[in-house]
């Protein structure tokens, strides 16, 4: 058993630890009482935590390597078979296509949006309340505003908008028609072309809201002389912008985006709820998520299906390594 | 979409450019103030803003306003005119909603096993968090980042075995089963974000309720989680808009039809209602499933902003 620690460690700040160093109990006793406290503690998160979240994860990638139907309780080890299936399914691979565009598409517009707005909120307004650098005028309001969508579960905003798109009783058809664009009226979510693009609004809609707030919250946070001494340089607001915000605001920036990527990899319910077939048109919407659910649930190859999740995984790691490399820079300190 | 936009956006742009590019220094008056110069650029710029700030917030809200709108009309208005306001109110669709197509129901359900997961949710996380915040023991490095990890990876790779995990324990379809699910999977987030918030509370509190005697469980309760208060807020805010919302979870592990809660409930109504063509009802469902949510947003607004944007701002 590893001894214990009574000497000032790493990391004693919150230790608690005999006052004064003259404990005059043996150590077994010691140990038991400390560490028995912390057992007691973390058992039941632990185990609960090993059994639902930790054993399905490593049982998943056991399963990959299986031919299990998920039926019935056999199954043998068939090896790189369902990879190699994978690597031959066109559908496998239309889905990875569809996931990449929304891995590119969705984030950049959600942070370009975010940004925007939070910059409008935080800095657009210059010259008010005598101060050089302000945010416009009920910047709180249009948080608060912006911010409705985040609250709401994405099955329930998944619904509003696929009755938003209906093309018979729809609010944006009906809205097209009442300005007098009938041109522009589409059959949007049963059109294969225009499918994915209209849950990529869904999703951008759900989401600007969360990075106004926290990008907000970032740009509160620096400093009001680097906007004045940039505006005594004669630097307007877009400059400041490119100059001054987003290099400080990096971090944020590069977490959001991480983030943001991992749920538009997901788009699992969107896809469900919204699409036609679900995953139609013509598997114009098919995506990673959704496909995992299909082979499990509808076509009983859970071996395969398990399979899709790990290059799921794969791609998401992927994604995180590459931005976080593309995206190293100094780190600035204010 | 921003197609109206475009247009004032380039002209601001290109005003905004040629600012610097305006003699400097001679012809600056002596005393320049930033006041002074921004006058003119500010303007057209705060049109161009304000109009962009102002278009989002409509768009934000015009869907949600027609839900509402919609959930008041008969089904023949519906269709007529989506866009036209009620002839009269129809509250009868809400109370239709609530009762035949089982909203209620699903709405109880929802209460039930949110409430319960929450609070096992904010009790295991914090006792977790409290202990490898601060204590020393072997194993802690491992036992934290094993609880982080999770945070990155996609909950749908464990969802199939997840599933036969639940059927092995008859756990299927309960509501027992689906609040342990829940709990597990609030954990990482939890943890995560308390323990980085117990590292930041002082120990000589703690210290001095133990060498009054107090035991190490007697602390945490009464003396470490009563100053843990704004940080249990936070992250309690963030699980129980989660949990609440919760579709995927609940979708694959119970699917029994009285078990519903309200985030798949509504769905599979609408796929139901849709072909029996009863809209209105269909619409009222989804703003009675909405409005509390957004009504507990609009009264703690505040709180629900930093508690869901807190974990990304570390």
């Amino acid at each position: 058993m590893e001894k214990v620690r009574t000497e000032t460690g790493p990391r004693d700040v919150g230790k608690v630890r005999p006052v004064s160093g003259q404990d005059p109990r043996p150590g077994v006793v010691r140990w038991f009482q400390k560490y028995g406290f912390v057992i007691g503690f973390l058992v039941l998160p632990v185990s609960l935590y090993a059994v639902f979240v930790i054993s399905p994860f490593v049982q998943a990638i056991l399963y990959s390597f299986t031919d299990w139907t998920g039926l019935s309780s056999d199954f043998k080890m068939v090896g790189f078979d369902n990879y190699d299936w994978l690597l031959h399914d066109d559908l496998f691979w239309k889905a990875v296509g569809h996931n990449v565009l929304l891995l590119l598409v969705v984030p950049l517009v959600t942070l370009g949006l975010g940004l925007f707005f939070a910059f409008m909120l935080n800095v657009g307004g210059r010259g008010r309340k005598n101060s050089a650098v302000s945010g416009v005028r009920g910047s709180s309001l249009y948080k608060v505003v912006y911010f409705f969508p985040q609250v709401l579960s994405i099955a329930i905003v998944a619904l509003l908008f696929q009755f938003t798109y209906n093309p018979r009783n729809g609010a944006l058809n009906a809205f097209l028609g009442g300005i007098g664009l009938d041109a522009l009226e589409q059959q949007w979510l049963a059109d294969p072309k225009l499918a994915l693009w209209c849950l990529m609004v869904v999703m951008v809609w759900c989401n600007v809201g969360f990075y106004v707030v926290l990008f907000s919250a970032g740009m509160s946070s620096i400093p009001k002389d680097f906007y004045e001494a940039a505006l005594l340089d004669g630097a307007n607001r877009i400059t400041t912008f490119f100059r001054i915000t987003l290099p400080l605001l990096w971090d944020t920036v590069q977490t959001g985006w991480i983030y943001m990527g991992i749920l538009a990899l997901d788009a699992f319910a969107v896809v469900q709820i919204m699409t036609v077939g679900p995953g139609g048109p013509a598997d114009s919407t098919q995506v990673l998520g959704y496909y995992v659910y299909t082979k499990t649930f509808r076509d009983g190859q859970a071996g395969r299906a398990t399979s899709i999740g790990v290059a799921m995984l794969i791609v998401t790691m992927i994604f995180a390594v590459v931005v976080s490399r593309l995206g190293r820079r100094e780190r600035l300190e204010y | 979409m921003t197609s109206p936009a475009q247009p004032s956006e380039l002209r601001g742009a290109a005003k905004d450019d040629a600012v610097p590019h305006e003699p400097a220094g001679d012809q600056l008056p002596p005393r320049y103030t930033p006041e002074g110069r921004i006058g003119s650029e500010g303007k057209v710029l705060n049109v161009f803003s304000h109009g962009m700030l102002v278009l989002w917030a409509l768009l934000v809200t015009m869907p949600l306003l027609w839900a509402v709108m919609s959930s008041l009309k008969t089904d023949k208005e519906i269709f007529t005119s989506p866009w036209g306001l009620p002839g009269t109110l129809h509250f009868d669709n809400w109370s239709r909603a609530w009762s035949k197509s089982n909203i209620g129901d699903f709405f109880v359900n929802t209460v039930v096993v949110v409430g319960c997961s929450l609070v096992g949710t904010m009790l295991l996380g914090a006792m977790a968090a409290y202990v490898l915040a601060r204590f020393e023991f072997p194993g802690r490095r491992v036992v934290y980042f094993m609880f982080v990890g999770g945070m990155s990876f996609p909950i749908i790779l464990a969802l199939v075995p997840l599933f036969f995990v639940m059927k092995n324990l008859a756990l299927l379809n309960t509501f027992h089963g689906l609040i342990l699910v829940y709990i597990a999977y609030s954990l990482p987030f939890t943890v995560f974000f308390l323990t980085s918030f117990f590292k930041t509370l002082p120990s000589s509190v703690a210290e001095a309720a133990l060498i009054d005697g107090a035991s190490q469980t007697r602390t945490f309760f009464q003396v470490m989680l009563p100053m843990a208060k704004p940080g249990l807020i936070s992250v309690g805010i963030f699980n129980f808009l989660g949990q609440w919302n919760q579709y995927m979870l609940p979708t694959v592990l119970n699917t029994e039809e009285d078990k519903r809660v309200l985030t798949q409930g509504l769905v599979q109504l609408a796929a139901s209602q849709q072909y029996k063509g009863d809209w209105s009802a269909l619409f009222a469902g989804l703003v009675l499933a909405m409005l509390p949510v957004l009504g507990v947003y609009i009264i703690f607004q505040r709180q629900v902003q930093a508690g869901l944007t807190a974990g990304a701002i570390k």
